[in-house]
């Protein structure tokens, strides 16, 4: 049940999907403007989602120097004064440079101008490791962001219908950052068929930024809760059904798109039936998404939880550069299966 | 140029900034200020070439009067400095983090400045004509944000009126400790027209920021107008390690003062008494003003 072989004839990946998202947000939006280090064609961006804008909107797509820090301000800036711009961060880890505007401007503007303004920007940036590029352009810094009030995250997966959540984000008129694991783009856009992705009967909350649940058991029987994101989302999707197959344990699997505002109902909804809950994320463990759920499960569904949530995330450390350093760094199918099978009570 | 307004409108920021002091010195205002006593000349000779309707002004932590001479919103001001339910933003920004209409604030030093460039941008996209301006100090050439905004500025022909007021300090510390090189030539060297002033004489000033603005209106290309003035008062409210001489020598080119004594005594006092009276009444209606409360806002 790996991606790229149960990959539905037709669907195409994901870098296409968002690519054609764009175009017609441009089509249909003369407000909206990309800017971004080389974005500009014939390179496209260096994971080649803006390929072809600049070409059919050269006044509207704006190749930036290495300046994220300013970028971000730019962005702002537009924003206040009534434009939509997507800001293309070229890697996520850059986006540390940008702290100061996303922390003090973007993310404050609106309620200490007492909504006298709306800052309506997207941030689109890559996240996510396993192509061996080392310390600095491998990590999932989401979780700094999920601290700061007044901004909705986004996280793709390539079972979330991407144009659309790509469309709800530039119409959204909060700052968004709309994350994409790098994995991403190369894969195929996995959407539903007849309501099941593979094996997995699946249902999608409401919303601009829905939530995919998927059980292989039509919601019954499962033992288990596991909420993830993005990048993350085939990892689990494999191990659940590694779950199935070698251990016969069925587990119920989440996969969110709205970080923050964190949308737990659907993920409160899985444990009312399945009693216990493991939290997966790509980025390191302390202070990230499963220490958040895991403290609101905790709050609300204390009386649902069979036994302590458990989380499976990245070591506390550097991403390495080497393939098999970066891979033990990492979590992966192995974790989650393991973290599932040695909850206590889970195989009766 | 009528330096009688000019006069007017420094003077009503000078006292008011006084009276701002005075009410923390009476407990009335919590939190922090940062008045702009001295540099009034640089505020008023420069945003008298703006239009409010459409032009924009992004400013810094020391605002007030900046947000005065361009939205003459007092009350407005005083309220949101006293928390009250009325100030311009609620009570939620305070003194630093102002916005009405085309007036923006924020607190950060150099944050604001790529913030004034995009909408720069946005404005020449939109084809308003409008001018951006923002307002830096010494300090915030200490950013290095600053400079990716010059430098985008510059790159895309935007319309931003950089105004640098030089005061010599960096909230304690002198300039010979926080600032190598030249000012004027950090705009050079980016490519944009620049400006240089020591003055603090707002005919001077205005004449200058005339030039600026019309070059902008022009060319629709950034503009890099650095102003070397000074503060009397502290940094914010009691900070002030500065040797009284030096702030003395510096009273002696007090803006006031120069532009002062080019208006006839009566005209002057009549010009005061009417700054005064409306202060007095400002001040009365912000102090009666419901203060903000949770459930208000």
């Amino acid at each position: 049940m790996s991606g790229a072989a149960s990959g539905h004839a037709g669907q195409k990946r994901c870098a296409q999907v968002l690519n054609e998202a764009l175009h017609e947000i441009f089509d249909e939006r003369a407000d909206v403007y990309v800017l971004g280090e080389d974005v500009l064609d014939p390179y496209g961006g260096a994971f080649k989602v803006t390929q072809g804008l600049s070409d059919r909107f050269p006044e509207r797509v704006l190749t930036t120097p290495i300046s994220e820090g300013g970028m971000f301000g730019v962005a702002a800036g537009m924003s206040l004064r009534g434009l939509r711009p997507i800001l293309e961060i070229m890697f996520g880890d850059f986006i540390a440079l940008g702290f100061d505007q996303i922390v003090n401007g973007i993310s404050k503007f609106r309620e200490m101008y007492d909504d006298q303004v709306e800052v309506p920007l997207v941030v689109r940036t890559p996240m996510g490791g396993r192509r061996g590029y080392g310390p600095t352009h491998s990590q999932s810094l989401e979780k700094l962001l999920l601290g700061v009030p007044n901004i909705c995250v986004v996280a793709a997966s390539e079972c979330h219908d991407l144009g659309s959540l790509l469309r709800n984000a530039v119409d959204d008129e909060r700052p968004v950052f709309f994350v994409e694991n790098k994995l991403l783009y190369g894969r195929v856009n996995r959407r539903p068929e007849d309501g099941h992705v593979g094996e997995l009967g699946l249902r999608e909350s409401a919303g601009p930024y829905p939530a995919l649940s998927f059980s292989g058991t039509d919601f019954s029987e499962g033992v288990a809760t596991i909420v993830t994101y993005g990048g993350m989302v085939p990892i689990v999707l494999e191990a659940a059904t590694d779950l199935i197959l070698e251990h016969e344990i069925f587990c119920e699997v989440v996969a969110l798109s709205q970080l923050l505002p964190m949308e737990l109902e659907p993920v409160l909804e899985s444990v009312a039936r399945t009693g216990a809950l493991v939290t997966v994320e790509e980025g390191t463990l302390t202070g990230g998404f499963g220490a958040e759920i895991a403290a609101r499960v905790s709050e609300q569904a204390w009386s649902d939880l069979r036994r302590p949530v458990q989380r499976v995330a990245a070591r506390d450390g550097i991403i390495p550069s080497a393939r098999p350093l970066e891979d033990a760094m990492l979590p992966g199918v192995g974790d989650v299966v393991d973290a599932i099978v040695a909850l206590e009570g889970v195989r009766s | 140029m009528d330096i009688a307004a000019l006069y007017e409108r420094m003077y009503f920021i000078r006292r008011f900034e006084e009276t701002l002091l005075d009410l923390f010195a009476q407990g009335k205002l919590a939190g922090t200020t940062h008045t702009y006593i001295g540099q009034e000349a640089n505020a008023v000779g420069i945003i008298d070439h703006l239009e409010p309707e459409r032009d924009v002004v992004f400013s810094n932590h020391r605002c007030h009067g900046h947000y005065l001479a361009f939205t003459d919103d007092a009350f407005g001001l005083l309220s949101e400095v006293l928390g009250k339910a009325t100030g311009t933003c609620g009570g939620k920004g305070g003194s630093q983090h102002l916005c009405k209409g085309n007036f923006y604030s924020n607190g950060v030093l150099g944050s604001i400045v790529p913030v004034a460039t995009g909408i720069g941008l946005a404005e020449k996209r939109k084809g308003t004509g409008a001018i951006s301006t923002v307002f830096l100090g010494d300090g915030a050439l200490g950013e290095g944000v600053t400079y990716e905004s010059l430098n985008m500025a510059s790159l895309w022909k935007l319309p931003v009126l950089f105004v640098v007021e030089n005061n010599f300090y960096a909230q304690s510390t002198p300039i010979e400790l926080e600032l190598a090189g030249s000012i004027p030539a950090r705009g050079a060297a980016f490519g944009i027209e620049v400006a240089e002033l020591d003055t603090t004489d707002v005919a001077e000033i205005h004449g200058a920021a005339r030039r600026a603005v019309t070059r902008i209106r022009e060319t629709g290309e950034p503009y890099f107008l650095v102003l070397h003035t000074y503060r009397f008062s502290p940094h914010s409210k009691g900070d002030d390690n500065r040797d009284p001489a030096e702030i003395e020598e510096r009273r002696k080119r007090d803006p006031l003062k120069i532009a002062g004594e080019r208006l006839e005594p009566a005209e002057r006092e009549a010009l005061e008494a009417r700054a005064e009276k409306r202060l007095a009444e400002t001040v009365e209606a912000a102090e009666a003003a419901p203060a903000a409360t949770p459930e208000a806002a």
